[in-house]
């Protein structure tokens, strides 16, 4: 091998090592950083109703579905809060501390996203309400047009409102 | 009548970016002068027939046409009239109605200031804008016209603009990003129009340098007016969420930080053509990626999608059109393109090569966070969605690199140089910053966390090169203050933009791992200790405005007793929207910012409040400000004579016609 040849290879080694450590760095950030996206029903009886899916206790999840009406508890003496989502089906219960965003009330379609303490209890870390519904699946959403239009704020097609959440998706994630 | 007119205009635009398209360019192919000459006539016509359709939507705002169904969704009678022009882009159509406008004033400029030029290079690059036109022109008029109207049944009264984008922020934010977006047009052109002649020579990286300069800019102020936005705006007190939308910014902004900096090879040293010319490409297409990500809405809502997803097939199809093109052309004639590249490993030129590695890297990392949540949905394998911390570990990761490389990079020869030559200065600024960066974080906040060290310490060895960079320049020939009066302004232009890298990242560091966010139940005359600040609650009081109603909470503030200010934070129901809205109190600092965000009522005369302390936190922006006015000072160095050409620009304004070559 002359040198050129040699040198040309080590720059191409190099670069395969570099690639191969960068893929495999952001393949481990990845995974741990990955939430999977279930609805109320799916917390509970799996995805299409197949057991061995649904979360385990302790697992990092978001979940969304609709705020239950009449289910908001308040606690009396701090910010701690505790309230139902459901979609078509059962409910589960999230728990949260902290100041809820301003679009958050009953009926409201919202995204939790925390740590599953029992079966159908979320510990949320954060609760993201309307704006950024980017994960709702689509049977949750026939549910929330529903409930969405008697409140007025829909408009035939939906147009405003949908590009109003497109510019500004920059809301809610925290 | 306006509306039609509006609408007569965008159709005549259609016809004469039909017409530019087609004529120059195939009289550049042919060597016609005249069909080449007309390439800047018709430039002008577009822009002139666009401002009209841009003049009649402001009208129609302005005058709260409500028989115009995209007045209607975005304006309403008690809207202040700041807001109802800003409405003008405030959705979906209008918006796209600017995009189109924004391409046509830099065609127009680039048709002003390219004088200098020859025809046929103007002729090829103003018939490619043309044709980038035609294409969204399309898309305005059969799928999202603003003008289309709302009769028989028009309404009394519209709906309002969303009460988040009642704002002086969203005034100009808007604005400013697409003027980035659609500048990396300017390049992308300047590229597609040198594939096509085959001839790459360093007057083309020397013509397309200032332009890709201008947008960057455009692109970066208009980054940093969001984030601000977001921050003061949404009432969470952060600045980056890494969200979609935000990171479809994000992407051309570090493609385009790429290709300047390979520009600069180019420019300089014949090197890296091919690679710049991709890049070009790239990074326009980003901006369209951009664009089709946050229009077609896929990755922001799959519900609002499903009822008209001809919007965003049509831009997905555009978008392989352009891209695709543009790719084909470039793998056809991209072997032609020859590069000098005589230098040695470690070179300028290598270190450069290797923050165009990171700075991609960094560009799939976004990628990647950005499209496998739409990815992995469209494989069937349920909804997911990439958290932050991701984002976070993985810029982090590529920053430690590339701050060394920015440090180190300035003080590199091109073509070759000798490791020694910097070996004194380079171990000193290391262990400055070793010490700076354990002791800094300690001594202004007590304790250290692993990634704040680490923030300090590439923000010491930036400007600490960057400073020794500054003394061997000046000090090269003369003394050192006749030195620094002799420095280009293209090389202050490069020490302020890198200054502001490390301004941004000092400000990240202290502000992600300082800042103390508590929410706290308050009733009136509670107060909260933060940081040594404490925080009393002084009750609540009226603050309606025009078109919302309103409540305003006085928090005082006082350090070791004495008061410090007073902060009002309001919440807003915007009553036609029926919206709620927080506004938030912030005390501006140099090394902090209080911020006081009003929850909602307790019951019992008890509020929930969010009292947030956030250390540098300005330092984020004001780095990106500095970044953009680097950029600035680069693209008015003499060599451009931009600014000379600007003067006769303008003058040539006044007298159109007599000085076409």
């Amino acid at each position: 091998m002359n040198p050129r040849r040699k040198s040309r290879l080590s720059i191409i080694v190099f670069v395969l090592l570099g690639v191969a450590v960068a893929a495999t760095l952001v393949l481990y950030a990845l995974r741990q950083n990955i939430d999977l996206f279930y609805t109320p029903s799916e917390v509970i009886y799996g995805k299409n109703d197949d057991a061995s899916t649904k979360p385990q206790v302790g697992q990092r999840i978001r979940i969304g579905g609709m705020v239950v009406a009449g289910t908001v508890q308040r606690d009396a003496d701090s910010l701690k809060v505790k309230f139902d989502l459901n979609d078509i089906g059962p409910s589960v219960s999230v728990e949260y501390e902290g100041i809820l965003p301003d679009l958050f009330r009953e009926g409201q379609g919202i995204v939790a996203q925390g740590v599953l303490v029992q079966p159908t209890v979320l510990q949320a870390s954060e609760v993201l309400a309307k704006h950024d519904e980017n994960y709702v699946p689509p049977e949750l959403d026939a549910q929330m047009q529903k409930v969405h239009k008697p409140m007025g704020v829909s408009d035939l097609k939906g147009e405003s409102e949908r590009d109003r959440q497109q510019i500004h998706t920059q809301e809610g994630q925290q | 009548m306006i509306a039609e007119l509006g609408n007569y205009a965008l159709a005549l635009s259609l016809a004469i970016s039909l017409l530019l398209a087609v004529l120059p360019l195939w009289g550049a192919e042919k060597g016609n002068p005249q069909l080449m000459s007309l390439a800047r006539p018709m430039t002008y016509g577009l822009f002139v027939s666009l401002s009209v359709a841009f003049a009649a939507l402001f009208y129609l705002f302005a005058v709260n046409d409500f028989s115009v169904q995209y007045v209607v969704n975005n304006s309403n009678t008690s809207l202040p009239i700041a807001y109802r022009l800003s409405a003008v882009w405030g959705s979906h159509e209008g918006s796209l109605l600017l995009w189109i406008w924004l391409l046509t004033l830099w065609s127009a400029a680039v048709a002003l200031f390219s004088k200098h030029l020859p025809q046929e290079a103007v002729a090829r690059v103003l018939g490619i804008m043309g044709i980038i036109t035609i294409g969204f022109l399309i898309f305005v008029l059969f799928t999202s016209n603003p003008f289309a109207r709302t009769f028989p049944d028009f309404p009394v009264d519209g709906r309002e603009l969303n009460p988040l984008l009642q704002d002086v922020g969203l005034i100009f934010h808007p604005p400013l990003l697409y003027m980035g977006y659609v500048g990396f047009s300017v390049a992308f052109a300047f590229s597609i129009a040198t594939l096509m002649t085959g001839k790459l020579d360093t007057a083309w990286a020397r013509w397309s340098r200032p332009w890709t300069m201008a947008a960057w800019i455009f692109l970066t102020l208009g980054i940093v007016l969001g984030s601000w936005w977001a921050y003061y705006e949404l009432g969470w007190g952060g600045w980056w969420f890494w969200d979609p939308v935000e990171n479809a910014s994000l992407m051309p902004w570090l493609a385009g930080t790429a290709l300047l900096h390979s520009l600069a090879v180019t420019e300089k040293r014949a090197a890296f053509k091919a690679w710049t010319v991709l890049l070009a490409i790239l990074a326009f297409s980003l901006c369209l990626l951009g664009t089709f990500l946050v229009r077609s809405g896929i990755l922001v809502s799959v519900h609002a999608f499903a009822s008209d997803p001809t919007r965003g097939l049509y831009i997905l199809a555009y978008l392989v059109v352009v891209i695709g093109g543009s790719l084909v052309l470039y793998a056809y004639k991209g072997s032609q393109i020859r590069s000098r590249d005589n230098y040695q490993r470690y070179s300028r030129e290598s270190l450069l090569l290797l923050n165009n590695i990171l700075l991609m890297t960094a560009l799939a990392v976004v990628l990647l966070g950005t499209l496998l949540p739409l990815v992995h949905k469209q494989l069937g394998l349920g909804s997911i969605s990439v958290g932050a911390p991701f984002f976070n570990q993985m810029f982090m990761l590529i920053m430690i690199p590339f701050a060394f490389l920015l440090g180190i990079g300035p003080l590199v020869k091109w073509r070759r140089d000798q490791v020694s030559a910097i070996r004194k200065p380079v171990l000193i600024s290391l262990a400055v910053m070793l010490i700076l960066g354990i002791f800094l974080p300690h001594f202004l906040h007590d304790q250290i966390t692993v990634s704040a060290a680490l923030g300090v310490m590439m923000a010491v060895f930036i400007v600490m090169l960057a400073g020794y960079e500054l003394q061997q320049r000046a000090t090269h020939r003369s003394g050192f203050f006749r030195g620094v009066g002799k420095l280009s302004r293209s090389h202050w232009g490069m020490l302020f933009a890198h200054l502001g890298v490390a301004m941004t990242v000092w400000g990240i560091a202290f502000s992600q791992n300082y800042s103390i966010e508590r929410d706290v139940r308050m009733n009136v005359g509670d107060s909260v200790q933060i940081a040594g600040y404490e925080f009393k609650f002084q009750g609540i009081s009226d603050a309606n405005g025009p078109n919302y109603l309103g409540g305003k909470a006085q928090v005082e503030v006082f350090k070791n007793g004495k008061p410090e200010t007073t902060l009002y934070a309001e919440k807003r129901f915007y009553t036609v929207s029926k919206m709620s809205m927080t506004e938030a109190a912030i005390d501006w600092g140099f090394s902090r910012d209080l911020y006081v965000a009003l929850g909602e009522s307790l019951g019992n005369g008890a509020w929930a409040l969010r009292l947030y302390y956030k250390p540098f936190i300005r330092w984020i922006w004001l780095g990106g400000l500095f970044m953009a006015f680097g950029g600035l000072l680069c693209m008015l160095d003499r060599r451009y004579r931009f600014a000379a050409l600007l003067n006769k620009g303008a003058n040539a304004n006044h007298h159109p016609g007599t000085s076409h070559e």
